[in-house]
């Protein structure tokens, strides 16, 4: 997928002239965070169990090496095969490999951000290899020739209007009289094109949100039912994961499950959660008879033992963008890449590199609302902030912040001089503010005076008036 | 600090010192009230004289060191820090009228001297020190009500720093309830972001717009005359906005109200 991060500013100006965009944004505000924070409130445990989510992660960051072996053995043990990817293009090529070793035509996919992140669909497009998106959300976007704007919800950047216009432009077999207004039979339109195409696809390719180090399973969560039609009706299933799915054992899933689901839609548990281990057996009734499993780094191993390391503890809950006022206001697809939001600003420079997305560590607030939802308690503003001091000690902050900086610290290092020259200011400024008690325009704060005042100052600093009060006491 | 008669200049009632065997305070000005609303330091003075404190106000103080902090710049920030801690050693409590500064001096400067043993052990006992101006009065000094009178109806915004950082949310609400003839009322989503953000505002004034623009819209549906919060910066940027907006509604810095200090001029609003 094409990176359009640097241009982050212009992406997010056309962003907020979106309307429609603008609309379908409001959503976002008012489903997630009343939802989330009613199953958070339900489980009086929810605070321990995110400390306990947090540690098991920790603990497999610190031994990620001795556990990706492990689990990889199990895979093998079970019938599986297990691929390592180190970059994008190996995971493709694998994929591909795998793909036309069983002459594959179609393949059926789930839900997943890994494969977005390998941009794999518009390689296998260019491969003759057709892939078919399952998940409602993803089929919706796949039909637009979008890319998802959210990771759990893929097309919340869409209206259901426009999405009944795409239905109407694909779907040519559509009677111009049925009704296509309510979800639920835009869903059920979506049903019955997808169920053809599960039975006619060679292979299935999902994600995984966990991979079991203790059983070699991977663990799918999913809503719709659609990751299961996916990985068991065809013959092959490829699962493609990140190193970092990784977790010990079943009774650390159970405990992440219980923070997921709550973090990300608010439900207790989502409607299906999925355990896959290795092919179908002699006793199993159906299932693939192939399973492969691919391991992507991609640059995760690199963020090892750095400030970044915490970022990896990420079980792509959704909860940080859902409660950004950042991503609220300009959406998912202004971030340019893969990754969106608060988690996307942090693991986007680590994957892309900084000098391709440096505005989106720069483009928040810290206000703070992300890691105070974050269930596995990843700190995103302090990353934030880390790449910000890599850009800075790297020089690739604007020259003008850089500068006005400068000056700045200039005075706030020199307590005598930046009171002299402040007593000076504000008395002159206060002066010229005095009538109207604020600016709707000044030199150098264009920035701020674009779209609001500037509140002039009383006069006259608080330190000269305290000195002068001192002296008269 | 009972509802005095106006005067002007407004915090001619302050005076210096305070009761002796109180605590010693160091007032951290914060660099936008000591810029652009001494007022809100006067009123500072006069709530901790009140409750029985003295407070002195070091002269080798500037700011926090936030926009180097958030800038990526850490030696600045770590120099400004240093000289913070310096100018502050002594007293018994160092308060500040802001949350985002307060945690600045609260939380990050321990972070910044982890490879420095003898300067971190000295902004862990620092830390200590270091309160919100609120929540000192009322979880430090166990002020439950305060002396003023304040007609009008105020909507208050949690400020995010002083939320999501130091906890601070029922505190001014207690003591806003104690302030005669206020009436305090709830806008939706207090809790969400004024779009401030320190230099951010300048960088992104494109969004920055459109999340202040929102806060505006919850603060207007109030019906509230007034808007409090605990934050210059926050409370700069809201009340910008509202003016540009051609809003009548007014923005004080809380403990202005607390204190009975609120013959001056709203913020951004002229001489009467």
């Amino acid at each position: 997928m094409q990176i359009t991060s640097p241009g982050f500013k212009q992406n997010a100006r056309t962003a907020l002239d979106d309307a429609p965009l603008q609309r379908a944004l409001g959503n976002v505000r008012k489903g997630f965070i009343e939802k989330r924070a009613k199953a958070a409130t339900a489980l009086p445990e929810f605070d321990v169990l995110r400390d306990n989510a947090r540690d098991i992660k920790d603990h497999v960051l610190a031994h990620l090496d001795l556990y990706l072996e492990a689990y990889a053995e199990k895979v093998e043990a079970a019938g599986g095969h297990v691929h390592w990817a180190e970059t994008a293009d190996d995971a493709r090529r694998i994929i591909l490999q795998i793909c036309r070793d069983k002459n594959a035509r179609t393949v059926t996919k789930g839900k997943s951000m890994i494969t977005e992140e390998i941009g794999l669909n518009d390689f296998l497009e260019e491969h003759a290899v057709a892939p078919v998106e399952t998940d409602l959300g993803e089929y919706i976007i796949q039909l637009r020739g979008e890319h998802p704007s959210h990771i759990i919800a893929p097309a919340v950047h869409v209206n259901k209007d426009q999405v009944e216009a795409d239905f109407r432009r694909v779907h040519t077999h559509l009677d111009p009289a049925r009704n296509l207004e309510e979800p639920t039979t835009l869903l059920s339109e979506a049903r019955g094109v997808l169920r053809e195409k599960y039975f006619e696809a060679d292979v299935g390719i999902t994600g995984a949100n966990f991979l079991i180090a203790e059983t070699g399973t991977s663990v799918i969560v999913t809503n719709e039912g659609n990751g299961d039609l996916t990985q068991n009706l065809p013959k092959t299933h490829v699962v493609v994961a990140s190193i970092e799915k990784i977790v010990p054992t079943l009774d650390d899933v159970s405990q992440i499950l219980r923070v997921l689901a709550r973090s990300a839609t608010g439900q207790d548990m989502s409607v299906y959660t999925t355990f896959s281990t290795g092919p179908k057996r002699d006793i199993d009734p159906d299932g693939p008879e192939d399973y492969h499993v691919v391991l992507l780094d991609n640059g995760r191993s690199s963020m090892l033992g750095t400030e970044f390391q915490d970022m990896l503890r990420c079980i792509r809950c959704g909860a940080c963008m859902n409660h950004c006022p950042v991503y609220h206001a300009v959406g998912g697809h202004a971030y340019g890449w893969v990754y969106p939001g608060p988690m996307g600003a942090v693991l986007t420079p680590s994957l892309m590199g900084v000098d391709q997305s440096g505005h989106l560590p720069n483009a928040s607030t810290f206000c703070g609302r992300c890691e105070s939802v974050c269930p596995m308690r990843i700190p995103l503003p302090k990353m934030m902030r880390h790449w910000r001091e890599r850009e800075f000690s790297r020089n690739l902050t604007p020259a003008t912040a850089r500068y006005g900086l400068g000056a700045w610290v200039f005075f706030a290092k020199r307590p005598a001089l930046y009171q002299a020259a402040t007593r000076v200011a504000m008395a002159v400024l206060g002066r010229l503010g005095r009538g109207k008690g604020r600016f709707s325009a000044m030199p150098l704060a264009g920035g701020w005076t674009k779209y609001r005042d500037l509140p002039a100052p009383e006069g006259g600093t608080f330190q000269a008036q305290w000195a002068k009060r001192r002296h008269a006491a | 600090m009972t509802s005095s008669a106006p005067q002007d200049p407004p915090h001619a009632d302050v005076q210096n010192g305070g009761a002796p065997g109180g605590p010693r305070v160091g007032l951290f000005v914060t660099c936008l009230v000591d810029l652009f609303r001494p007022s809100v330091g006067f009123a500072s003075v006069k709530l901790m004289e009140d409750a029985g404190c003295t407070v002195e106000v070091p002269a080798a103080q500037t700011c926090c060191g936030q926009p180097a902090f958030n800038s990526g710049d850490r030696d600045d920030t770590r120099a400004i820090a240093a000289s913070v801690i310096r100018a502050f050693e002594g007293f018994d409590y160092v308060v500040a009228p802001s949350g985002s500064c307060a945690g600045m001096l609260k939380k990050h400067y321990v972070e910044l001297f982890e490879d420095d043993p003898a300067m971190k052990a000295r902004a862990e006992a620092f830390s200590v020190r270091v309160f919100e101006l609120v929540s000192f009065l009322t979880d430090v000094l166990g002020v439950s009500a305060v002396e003023a009178r304040f007609d009008g109806t105020a909507t208050y915004h949690d400020s995010c720093s002083g939320l999501r950082e130091l906890g601070i949310q029922s505190q001014p609400r207690k003591l806003l309830a104690t302030v005669d003839g206020l009436e305090l009322t709830e806008m939706r989503d207090s809790d969400v972001c004024c779009g401030f953000g320190g230099t951010f505002c300048v960088k992104y004034p494109d969004i920055s717009n459109k999340i202040v623009g929102e806060k505006t819209r919850t603060i207007a549906d109030t019906g509230a005359d007034l808007l409090l919060a605990g934050d210059l910066g926050c409370l700069m940027n809201m009340a910008g906005k509202l003016k540009r907006e051609g809003a009548t509604i007014e923005a004080r810095h809380v403990a202005e109200v607390l204190a009975g200090i609120t013959n001056q001029p709203a913020i951004g609003g002229g001489r009467r």
